[in-house]
This record gives C-alpha cells, structure tokens and sequence, in this order.
C-alpha cells in the first residue's frame, strides 16, 4: 500500500464574520481578507509538516492548487511539488493535480514537471485534474471546454514527454509551432498519472481507459465502491483487470494523544466543507457545460436553493459515524481504518490529516502519532487484505505502456 | 389574454443542423427575422402576436439553444450570421428586416456588415456585440439563471409576466443550456467583439437602436458606440424599461418597430 499526507494547506486566519457576511468563501471573497504575514507564517509551517510526513514514514505527499479561497493557499501545486524535490529524499511527490484546462501552455507543465522529476531523481507522480468549477472562472478558462481540454492537454503533455521533439501540435484548443522541450522527465517512459476525482462518471471512465490509477476523494463506501464497479467494468474492456493497486481513496483522518482533542480538531474539516456547502456559491461552483450534462438538472434546482447539492456533506456527527471523518487516539483511528480498508479495498491511501485552524503544534502531534503507530498498523492491514500499490504490483504507467491486454466487450450498465 | 399565436414550426437544414424554426403572420409580408437572446425565447409573447399581424415573422431557435440542435464546432457567433444567411437563402428570403434582441443584436450587426446588400431594416435592441465605453456587460457566469434573467426587467411585474415568478426547473435547464452556447460562443471577450465596431461602418441598411432607459445587461453607453458606427441611425431610449424592451414594453416596443420598417 501507497500511504500519503495531505493537507489543503488551509488559510484559516482570514476574519470568518466576513465569509459570513458575504455568504461565500470563494472567487469573489474579498482576497483584502488574506493577510499574507499569515500567509507566510503557514506557508512555512506546511514546509515542516510535510518534512516531519516524511521523516516518521508516508510513502508519499500529496499537493493540490486552488484559486481565489482561502480553504487551499496553493496556487501552483508546483511550487511546492519544486520545494519538496529538493528538501525531501524518499517521499513520492503525488501532484492531485495539475488542473490541466487551466494551462494556456501545457509545454510549460510539461517542462516544470520534468524538472520536479529530475531534481527529486524520479520521484514524481504527475496527476492531473479538470479543476473545480469556480477554478475556470477565476482563471477565465472557458467552463465549456473544460474536458475537451482537459484530454488535448493531456494527449500533448504525455506526447511532449515521450516522442523526441521537435514535433508540430495543432489541436483545437491548442495549437504550438515546435514542441521541443529540452528538459524531459527522468522516469521512462514517463512518471505515473494517477487521477483523482469526486462525482463525475467520465472522468472514472478516462482513468481506467488510460489504465491511471483514480483516486476517490473524500467520497463515501457507498460512493467509493461504485466508482471501483465502474472502473473495473471499463479496464475488462479495454484488456485488464482492475483492483487495488488502481484503487486510491483520499480520506479525512485526524489523530490526537486523547478523544477529545481529536474530535475537536476534526470539526476543523467541517470549516474547509463550506467550499462544497454552506459557504460554496452553487453558481460559481458550477458553471455551465462544466458538468455532466446528466448532472445538469441537479444543479440547477441547487442553484435556486430548490435542490440539495449534488455534493451535499451531512453533519458532523454523521460523518464520524459514517467514517466519513476518522478521529480519535491512534488505537480508535487505526481500527475504524481497518473498517473502510475493508469496505473499499484501496492500494493508494491519502491521509487528509489537519485542515482548518488545527495549530502547527497539534499538526505535527498528528503526523508523529501516524507514524508511531498508525501507518504500521495501516501496513499489517494491508498485508493481510493483500492491498498493493501501483509500485508494488509493478502495473505499467499507462494501457498504451501494456503488454498484457485482453480487452473483451462488457456491458458498462 | 389572446388566443396563442399559431406558428408553423419546421426544421430547416442549413450546413447539416436541422435549425428549428417558427413562422407567423401572413405570406408576402415583409419578412422579419428575430434574433432571440442569449437566454432563448419564449414561444409565446405579446410582442409576436404584433408583429406577426404585419409581417412575415421568422424565429428561429439559435443552434444550441432551447431546442435547436448544438453544433459543436461552433466558436463565435459568426458562426451563427452563416448559418442565418444559409436559412434565409434555404427560404428564397432575398432581403429581410432585421430584429436583433440583446445578444441576437450582435448577430444582426455582423450579419449587416457582412452583406450590406442584404437587408432592409436593422433593429437593435440593447444590442451586445460592443464592448461598453462605461460598465461591462453583465457576466452571467456570476449569478444564477433566474437571476440573470431578471436583470433584463426593470419591472419585476413584467419577469413574472414571462416567466412566472419562480421558473420551472424545465426553465432552469433551458436556460443552463443556453449559456452553456453563450459560453462556447463569445467567453472571451465577454459578449463582444474588438471588430465590430469597425465593422459598422460598412453597414447600409437604415438602423434603429433600441435601449431600454433601466437596462442593466448591457450598460447603455454602448449605444454611443453603436450610433457611432452606424451613420443615419436612430435611437429610441424607452423609460422605465430594463434590457428586454420586447417582453417588458411590447406595445411600445410594437410601436417603434412598425414605424421604424411600415
């Protein structure tokens, strides 16, 4: 098993009677509202805390970008993925990922990404993602081509990273005269793209289609295992079998020395839900063409207060009693972790361990306690349930990397 | 209320889409051709029962709005001034009026640019297409359907009117499709063109430019800039009246139009 920590990298100093005032933290909230001595004050925690992720045992951080909220100060995943290359020796830097409609130029991901493999001497998994809603309009990228762009970047990244340039692209969303990156990517024949996601069906479908690993975020067992029934049943037809070591599954987990701390700091995850609840704007979360067309009527009836959101979370004490939310000393954690380890049977596990305004202290209290106790435990688990990762099982990097296809026609439903 | 009005509605095949259309009022009228907004059109209106008492009034349905058929390579709306010139050729119409309603406004602009030899009458109402000298045109991105939609009302009265004062979900859907067509069309720049305004000047068929004196989709300046291009052109300014002047004021609105065309 692949075990990673995660952390949006929150900024939670801003003033909470603005948010809500204003009855949105996104896009359009006031960024008068960041003060960036805090800002520089977490940015630099967030360094620790992901060195310590590394010195007591996770296999891997993983990073993210947003923009225009203060539930994720990443801007540039990249950034960060830069940092860790050079300050970290062992831990895989997982990019969960790259928001590729967003890029103008993909060549340009595809050189810094190359550099991040290079510097960290191969130990990039280079994700990508369409980007939230609100990601489009903050960055005045067109929320209609969103998945169109999404697999043009993609097709050209990967081709960037495996034919000898130069070579000419003119796709419809992109279009470049030379491609002819001089840095490529250490690994051969490129690092693995793992690709997370929450609800939309076509993007599982892509994942599996390419043979990338795809992460379930935050999602619930029910949820999680038709996202696995969906991306076995595509693998049989493109020619291979599905499992763990495609199975990634992101969860919120907060340990602490005691019940009640932990519990308390695990309401923290509740203030960071406000992006895809309360304090989410329905409209900007979801502008149009960006969904599912099957998702489209859903929507709408959210965005006029007619409908509960397609990505509804319940409350607190139903997301601990469901495992949505894990919390609790390492013995109570490592238990209910054995239960959803169990239920959805993942090879990658991300640890969204502190979010909101857990201090830095009860952070790092809660990366040394996963790896005192938690992770080894996690292990034997996993040992026992057979749960492999993608490095493991040694799958290839992608379905055009494979020589052991059978594809064979199912019924996808 | 007066009986619907009973269009002959067909499906015309211009560059492979089967364009849904609807046409009133008597044959061997002067043809109108209306160029709905970027939220569709309602079938019934007030204002297509008047003017379908004089005129040959055409609707089509803009490919990927309502229930036109999307075109995917569809990138700006150009593409649309195309496919009307191929709808009015398909239907022998050698020379219309024009009838451009807020976004269907551009259309009619580039439309009588491009072929200055083609149309009788141009009428913009609240035309998009320019952008603004003063304010931007309103991003629909940022604010709901129902919304965005009222903001073409001055008189809330007269959005319940239409719409009824909560829309149905059917609504809801219609209208998320139709700016999901906006957004492939005109997202960057937002609803107007760096051309257009240059373009103007080649146009020759006599123009009315039509605002309403509250509207709050397309800030009025634009009007200076329209009537800047548009040598000989009149502006009728109707007060108390939102962006959608054909739906909020159709009688005025009615007035203009047949005084403007006969």
């Amino acid at each position: 098993m692949h075990i990673m920590y995660f952390t949006e990298q929150p900024m939670a100093t801003y003033p909470a009677d603005k948010g809500l005032e204003f009855g949105a933290t996104a896009l359009m909230f006031s960024n008068s509202h960041f003060d960036p001595a805090e800002g520089s004050r977490l940015y630099n925690e967030y360094i620790e805390q992901y060195v310590l992720a590394e010195d007591v045992g996770f296999d891997g951080i993983m990073l993210n970008e947003h923009h225009n909220a203060p539930f994720c100060m990443q801007a540039k995943a990249n950034i960060f993925a830069a940092l860790l290359a050079g300050l970290t020796k062992r831990v895989k830097i997982v990019m969960l990922g790259n928001p590729l409609p967003l890029a103008e130029n993909p060549i340009r991901l595809a050189e810094e990404l190359a550099m991040i493999d290079m510097i960290s001497k191969g130990r990039l998994v280079s994700g990508f993602v369409r980007g939230g809603g609100q990601e489009q309009l903050a960055t005045g990228v067109n929320p209609a081509f969103n998945r169109e762009r999404f697999e043009e970047a993609h097709d050209l990244i990967v081709k960037a990273w495996t034919q000898p340039g130069p070579f000419r692209w003119e796709g419809t969303h992109y279009q470049h005269r030379v491609v002819n990156p001089w840095a490529v990517p250490l690994q051969k024949p490129y690092p693995r793209v793992w690709v997370p996601g929450v609800i939309s069906r076509e993007t599982v479908i892509w994942a599996a289609q390419h043979r990338y690993p795809y992460i379930a975020l935050n999602t619930t067992v029910e949820q999680t295992q038709k996202i696995w029934d969906l991306y076995d049943a595509t693998a049989a037809e493109v020619g291979f079998q599905g499992g763990p070591e495609y199975h990634g599954y992101l969860k919120q987990v907060h340990v602490a020395e005691t019940e009640e701390k932990a519990l308390e700091n695990a309401r923290q995850f509740t203030w960071m839900q406000g992006e895809f609840t309360g304090l989410a704007h329905p409209v900007w979360s979801t502008p149009a063409g960006y969904s599912s067309p099957e998702n489209r009527r859903g929507f709408v009836e959210f965005s006029t207060g007619r409908g509960s959101s397609p990505r509804r979370r319940p409350s607190f004490d139903e997301q601990i009693r469901d495992n949505m939310i894990i919390a609790g000393t390492p013995k109570t954690v490592i238990a209910k972790l054995r239960q959803v380890m169990e239920a959805t049977r993942p090879g990658i596990m991300a640890l969204w361990a502190n979010d909101g305004a857990v201090s830095h202290a009860d952070s790092m209290t809660c990366i040394r306690l996963f790896g005192e106790e938690v992770l080894p435990a996690m292990r034997e688990t996993a040992k026992a349930l057979d749960l492999k990762s993608p490095f493991e099982a040694e799958t290839p990097v992608s379905l055009a990397y494979s020589q052991d296809l059978q594809p064979r026609p199912v019924a996808a439903e | 209320m007066a009986a619907p009005l009973a269009w002959q509605e067909s499906h015309i095949p211009v560059a492979g889409l089967p364009l849904r259309l609807r046409r009133a009022g008597p044959r061997g009228a002067p043809p109108l051709l209306v160029l709905h907004r970027d939220s569709g059109t309602p079938d019934q209106l007030p204002i297509h029962a008047a003017l379908a008492e004089r005129y040959d009034l055409l609707l089509p349905e803009h490919p990927g709005y309502g229930q036109s058929e999307r075109a995917p390579w569809m990138r700006h709306p150009r593409d649309l001034v195309a496919i009307y010139q191929g709808l009015l050729a398909a239907l022998d119409i050698p020379r219309a009026s024009l009838l451009g309603l807020g976004f269907g406004g551009w259309i009619a602009a580039e439309m009588a640019s491009l072929a200055p030899r083609d149309f009788e009458r141009l009428i913009l109402v609240g035309p998009m297409g320019i952008k603004p000298p003063q304010g931007d045109i309103l991003d629909q991105a940022l604010v709901s359907h129902t919304d965005y939609a009222r903001a073409g009302f001055h008189d809330q009265a007269a959005f319940a009117a239409v719409y009824g004062a909560e829309p149905s979900t059917d609504q809801l859907v219609e209208w998320d499709l139709c700016r999901e067509m906006s957004f492939r069309l005109a997202w960057k720049p937002y609803m107007h063109s760096q051309t257009l305004p240059h373009l103007l000047g080649a146009i020759r068929a006599p123009a009315l430019v039509v605002w309403g004196a509250e509207d709050k989709v397309v800030p009025i300046s634009a009007a200076d800039r329209f009537m800047a291009g548009l040598p000989g052109a009149k502006l009728a300014v109707v007060p108390d009246c939102g962006a959608c002047v054909e739906m909020e004021k159709p009688a005025e609105f009615a007035r203009l139009v047949t005084d403007f065309i006969g």
